[in-house]
C-alpha cells in the first residue's frame, strides 16, 4: 500500500486528510473522534479574540440542495466562529495534541484587524502546542459585517497586513484562507504570499441562499420569517474550487506557494484532482457532515489503491496536472473527436438526441426502432451527449486520427498541433516573418 | 410434452440439455459496472449501519460499498475479505433477505434493501479475477495447527491462522475441500465450479496443506492429532442424518436430500442424473428447498414440500420459500409421515396432519411418491469428541472445547445457526484465540 503520510508546510500528518474549520473541528470530544476515525489532521474551528464569546442564531442555521435521492449537494450556513470561551478552546486544544503527537492540530484564527488583537492570541496558541494557524479571512457571513472574515479577504492590503503581523508575532506556519467571493483570487492570494504567508488554503464558503420558502416569501434557512445569505458548501462547490486552486497553482509568481485544497471534498478522487492541480493536502468538511467521520476510511484506501496503480509516491501526485492546465487559446484547434455510442450499453432513452437535435448540432440520429447513431458529417464533439447520458461509458469521444478526414469539414486531419494564436481568423494571430 | 417428461419411477434425462442449462444458471447473475454503480448509488452509508451489525462477519457494508461507489472495488473486496475470507460464496448463499438486506434502512424506507449480496459479489469477483491473493502471512511463528474439515468453518479458520504465520494441515473426509459449499448447496447458487474455485483461491495465503481422504475416527484421533499438532480447530460439520422413523422407511427410493444434492453437484452431467416424476421432500430447512427445486430443474413432474409445522415455522427463509413455489414445488405444511407404502419401491407416502405442537389431528392423506428425500435435519457423528452440548460439541465463545488445545466451529459445534457465514466467523475467531493461546505460550 503507498505511503500517504503528508508533510504539508513542515506539518506531519499519516494522511493529507484534514478536517476543514467548522462544526466537526469545534470541540475536544468531536476532534478525538475524528483522530480515531483515522484523519490525518484538523484545522480548529476558528477562535475568535478573548471577552464575552460570540453568539449565534438560535433558529436554524443550514440550508442545503439536493440531487435525485435526496443526495446531500451542497450545504449552506449561517453559523459563525466558535461560540465557546477562548480559555475552553486553549486548553482543549492542548489536550488533544498532547494524546495526539502525529496528528496535525492547526487552530484557525479571526480577531479585529488590529496588531494588538493578533499579538495578543498568538502566543496564547502557541503554548497549547498546536502546529500552526490559519488565518480566516473567508467567512462570508456575521463576522464580514464587523469587519472581519471574508471582509479581510476582500482586501488583499488587509491579508498583507495582518499576515506580516502574525508572520512578526509568531514562529508557526502560517496559513491563509482566502474567500472565493471575489473576482480574481490570485489577488488575494499574492498579498497573503507577499506578506510571508507559509501557505494558503482555498475555497471558504460561498455568498449563496440555497432556497426561498414560496409560503413564507423569505430566503431559507428562515429565521422569524426573514432569512440571511450564507456560506456554501459541498460537492456542488468543487469545480470552483478546483479552478481557483489551479489559477494560484499556474502563476508564475507565486510558484512554491503551497496550497491546501478545500471545496466539496468527498471522496479520494475529489482530493486526487485537488492535489493534482496544486494543493499539498485537502480539507474535509461537507463529506464529515453529510456521512460522519468514517467516511475518510474510503478515502484513505481509494488513494493509497490509486498511487498504487500508478506507481506514484503522494508527493509526484501533487501539481502533476498543473502544466497541463491552459487558457483558451492554446487549444489544440486540429484535436479532432467525435461522439461514439456503445450500442451495446445503450438503453435507448433518448436523452443524448433530445440534447443534441433541440439544443446542439443536430448531429445524433434516431431510427424507427430507437436507436441511436452518431452522424459523423454534422458533430462538432462538443461533448453533450457524453454528459447527458444516464449510462456511465456509454457515449465517448473518439479522436479522428490525423491523416483521415473530418467529415464535417471535408478536411483532412493535420497532425500539426495548431491554435488560436495562429489561427488565420485571429487578427491578433502571431506569424513568422515573411 | 415428451414422454420422458411423464415416465414414471427415477429416471435420467427428463430434460433436454438445453431445460437443464436454462434452469441451472446462476440464480443472482452477477452485476455488470453500469448495475453495480446503481446498485451502489443507493446505499445512505448509515451510522453503526444495521446491515453490518447483521452480518454475522461483521463485514463493514457501507464502507465496501462506498468503495465500489468511488471506482475501488478492489479496496471493497478487500473490506469484505478481510473479515470473511469466503465473502464470495457468502455473497452467493447467505439468506441476505434474513441478514443484512432485511435491516437495510431503504427496506424500511420502500421495501426494496440495498442489494448487498450482489455488490459482495460484484467486488469479490472483480478481485478473485485477478488471480492475484490480496493477503500476505505474517513472519512464520514455527507453529503447527490441525484443521478438521475442509468446509467454510475449517477453511476460514485455517486461512486466518496461516496469515497470522502459523502452518496448517487441513484434513477432510472428501476428496475434494470445500464442505457444504462444494457438496451441499444448490447448483443454481455455485455456478462455474465457483467452490472449487475459490478454494483454489483461498489457498494462494500458502502455508496450508490439505489432505483429502481422511476422516476423524477412521484414520485420524483426536488423541493424536492433539499430540502432533500445537492445536486443533474442528470444524467437520455433521456426517449423520436423522432417520424418519416410520414404518416403511427403508423401501427404496427414499433417501437423504443430502446426498441427493451431493450426487447432483458432483455429477459432470446432470441429464444422465435421474429423478422420480413424483418427489416428496420431507423437511423445512433449505436442505429441502435445496433438493426440492432441483427436483423440479431435473424435470420432475411433481414435487412436494412437506413440513410438520406451520409455513411460518419453517427454517428456510421467506424468499426460499418463494422461491421453490416460483419453480412449480407444492408445500405442504402441518403434516407428519406416518407411513411408507410400496412394494420394496416406495409408491405412496402416508401423512397425518398435525397441530403445530405436532398433535395428530386424526386426518390422514396419502401422496404418489417415487422418490422421497430426508431434508430433516442432520446429527455428529463421531466418537472420542470433546463434550458435547446437546448434540453438538460444546463450544465457549472463542470456539474452546472442553479438551485443552482442541477449538471448534461451523455445525459440528454448539451455538450458531448452521449458516455459511456462520461458520466463516466461528473459523476465524477461533483462529485469533488460537494464535492469542499459541503467542502467548511462546512468549512464556
Amino acid at each position: 500500500m503507498a505511503d500517504l503520510t503528508s508533510n504539508f508546510i513542515g506539518i506531519k500528518s499519516p494522511n493529507p486528510f484534514w478536517l476543514a474549520s467548522a462544526p466537526p473541528t469545534d470541540k475536544e470530544y468531536n476532534v478525538r473522534r475524528a483522530f480515531e476515525a483515522g484523519w490525518g489532521g484538523v484545522v480548529w474551528k476558528t477562535l475568535g479574540e478573548d471577552g464575552p464569546p460570540v453568539v449565534n442564531v438560535n433558529g436554524p442555521r443550514y440550508g442545503a440542495v439536493w440531487g435525485a435521492d435526496r443526495r446531500l449537494l451542497a450545504l449552506n450556513n449561517i453559523e459563525l466562529i466558535t461560540d465557546r470561551p477562548l480559555e475552553v478552546n486553549l486548553r482543549e486544544i492542548k489536550s488533544v495534541k498532547r494524546d495526539y503527537p502525529d496528528r496535525a492540530v492547526v487552530v484557525s484564527l479571526m480577531v479585529p484587524c488590529t496588531e494588538d488583537a493578533w499579538k495578543a492570541i498568538l502566543p496564547q496558541v502557541e503554548d497549547t502546542g498546536a502546529d500552526g494557524v490559519e488565518l480566516n479571512f473567508g467567512c462570508p457571513h456575521g463576522m464580514s459585517e464587523r469587519g472581519m472574515g471574508a471582509a479581510v479577504g476582500q482586501v488583499p492590503e488587509y491579508i498583507e497586513m495582518v499576515t506580516r503581523w502574525v508572520k512578526q508575532h509568531s514562529r508557526m506556519p502560517c496559513i491563509v484562507k482566502l474567500t472565493p467571493n471575489i473576482t480574481d483570487i490570485r489577488a488575494p492570494a499574492r498579498a497573503a504570499h507577499a506578506g510571508g504567508a507559509d501557505a494558503v488554503s482555498l475555497i471558504n464558503t460561498i455568498n449563496s441562499i440555497t432556497s426561498v420558502d414560496l409560503d413564507l416569501f423569505a430566503p431559507e434557512p428562515t429565521i422569524d420569517g426573514k432569512g440571511a445569505h450564507g456560506g456554501l458548501c459541498g460537492p456542488a462547490v468543487k469545480p470552483i474550487a478546483l479552478n481557483m486552486v489551479s489559477e494560484i497553482a499556474r502563476s508564475p509568481d507565486m510558484y512554491g506557494l503551497p496550497v491546501s485544497g478545500i471545496g466539496g471534498v468527498t471522496t479520494w478522487k475529489d482530493a486526487a484532482e485537488f492535489m493534482a492541480l496544486g494543493a499539498g493536502n485537502v480539507q474535509v468538511c461537507t463529506a464529515a457532515m453529510t456521512y460522519g467521520f468514517k467516511v475518510v476510511q474510503e478515502m484513505i484506501s481509494g488513494l493509497a489503491q490509486y498511487l498504487d496503480e500508478k506507481g506514484l509516491a503522494l508527493d509526484d501526485l501533487v501539481g502533476r496536472a498543473v502544466p497541463n492546465v491552459s487558457d483558451w487559446q492554446h487549444l489544440n484547434l486540429n484535436y479532432i473527436t467525435k461522439a461514439v455510442i456503445d450500442q451495446d450499453a445503450c438503453i435507448s432513452c433518448g436523452r443524448c438526441y433530445a440534447a443534441c437535435e433541440d439544443t446542439s448540432h443536430q448531429a445524433i440520429d434516431m431510427s424507427e426502432d430507437r436507436v441511436f447513431t452518431v452522424k459523423d458529417d454534422e458533430c462538432v464533439a462538443c461533448n453533450l451527449c457524453v454528459n447527458v447520458c444516464p449510462v456511465e461509458g456509454c457515449i465517448t469521444m473518439k479522436r479522428v486520427e490525423p491523416g483521415d478526414t473530418d467529415l464535417r469539414t471535408g478536411k483532412v486531419v493535420s497532425a500539426q498541433s495548431a491554435d488560436w494564436t495562429s489561427h488565420p481568423n485571429n487578427p491578433m494571430s502571431v506569424r513568422a516573418a515573411e | 410434452m415428451d414422454a420422458k417428461a411423464l415416465a414414471p419411477g427415477i429416471q435420467p434425462g427428463r430434460l433436454d440439455k438445453a431445460g437443464i442449462e436454462a434452469g441451472f444458471s446462476d440464480l443472482h447473475p452477477a452485476l455488470d459496472d453500469h448495475e453495480a454503480l446503481v446498485a451502489a448509488d443507493r446505499c445512505y452509508f448509515c451510522h453503526d449501519a444495521p446491515c453490518a451489525t447483521a452480518c454475522p462477519t461483521d463485514i463493514d457494508i457501507p464502507l465496501f460499498i462506498r468503495q465500489i461507489a468511488t471506482g475501488t472495488p478492489d479496496a471493497a473486496a478487500r473490506t469484505i475479505l478481510s473479515q470473511n475470507i469466503l465473502g464470495g460464496m457468502c455473497a452467493r448463499v447467505c439468506p441476505t433477505e434474513t441478514l443484512c438486506e432485511e435491516v437495510c434502512v431503504r427496506e424500511t424506507a420502500e421495501g426494496k434493501p440495498v442489494e448487498i449480496g450482489r455488490l459482495q459479489r460484484y467486488a469479490t469477483d472483480t478481485v478473485m479475477a485477478q488471480y492475484v491473493h490480496p493477503f500476505e502471512r505474517d513472519a512464520l511463528t514455527g507453529k503447527r495447527v490441525a484443521v478438521v474439515g475442509a468446509g467454510p468453518a475449517g477453511l476460514s479458520c485455517a486461512h486466518r491462522l496461516a496469515m497470522m504465520g502459523h502452518d496448517v494441515v487441513i484434513f477432510d473426509e472428501r476428496p475434494k475441500p470445500g464442505g457444504l459449499n462444494e457438496y451441499g448447496i444448490a447448483a443454481y447458487k455455485s455456478t462455474e465450479d465457483f467452490a472449487a474455485r475459490e478454494v483454489d483461491w483461498l489457498m494462494g495465503i500458502g502455508g496450508i496443506e490439505l489432505k483429502s481422504g481422511m476422516a476423524l475416527g477412521r484414520d485420524l484421533t483426536l488423541e493424536r492429532l492433539t499430540a502432533e499438532y500445537d492445536a486443533v480447530f474442528l470444524g467437520m460439520g455433521l456426517g449423520g442424518v436423522n432417520a424418519l422413523g416410520v414404518p416403511g422407511d427403508d423401501r427404496d427410493g427414499v433417501v437423504d436430500a443430502v446426498d441427493f444434492i451431493s450426487e447432483l453437484r458432483q455429477a459432470p452431467d446432470l441429464t444422465t442424473l435421474p429423478v422420480g416424476r413424483n418427489v416428496v421432500v420431507i423437511g423445512g430447512g433449505m436442505t429441502a428447498v435445496d433438493a426440492a427445486v432441483q427436483c423440479r430443474l431435473l424435470g420432475a413432474r411433481d414435487v412436494t414440500i412437506v413440513y410438520r409445522r406451520s409455513q411460518s415455522r419453517m427454517a428456510a427463509s421467506r424468499y426460499e420459500q418463494e422461491l421453490a413455489q416460483a419453480k412449480g414445488v407444492r408445500i405442504i405444511c402441518n403434516a407428519s409421515p406416518v407411513a411408507v407404502h410400496g412394494n420394496g419401491t416406495v409408491r405412496e407416502i402416508e401423512f397425518a396432519y398435525t397441530g403445530d405442537d405436532l398433535t395428530p389431528t386424526g386426518e390422514t392423506f396419502r401422496l404418489p411418491a417415487d422418490q422421497v428425500f430426508r431434508a430433516i435435519g442432520q446429527t455428529l457423528a463421531g466418537v472420542g469428541l470433546p463434550d458435547l452440548d446437546g448434540r453438538k460439541i460444546a463450544v465457549d465463545g472463542t470456539g474452546r472445547t472442553s479438551v485443552k488445545g482442541v477449538w471448534a466451529g461451523g455445525d459440528c459445534a454448539s451455538g450458531g445457526d448452521d449458516l455459511t457465514v456462520t461458520a466463516v466467523a466461528e473459523g476465524r475467531d477461533a483462529a485469533i484465540d488460537i494464535h492469542t493461546r499459541l503467542m502467548e505460550q511462546a512468549n512464556g
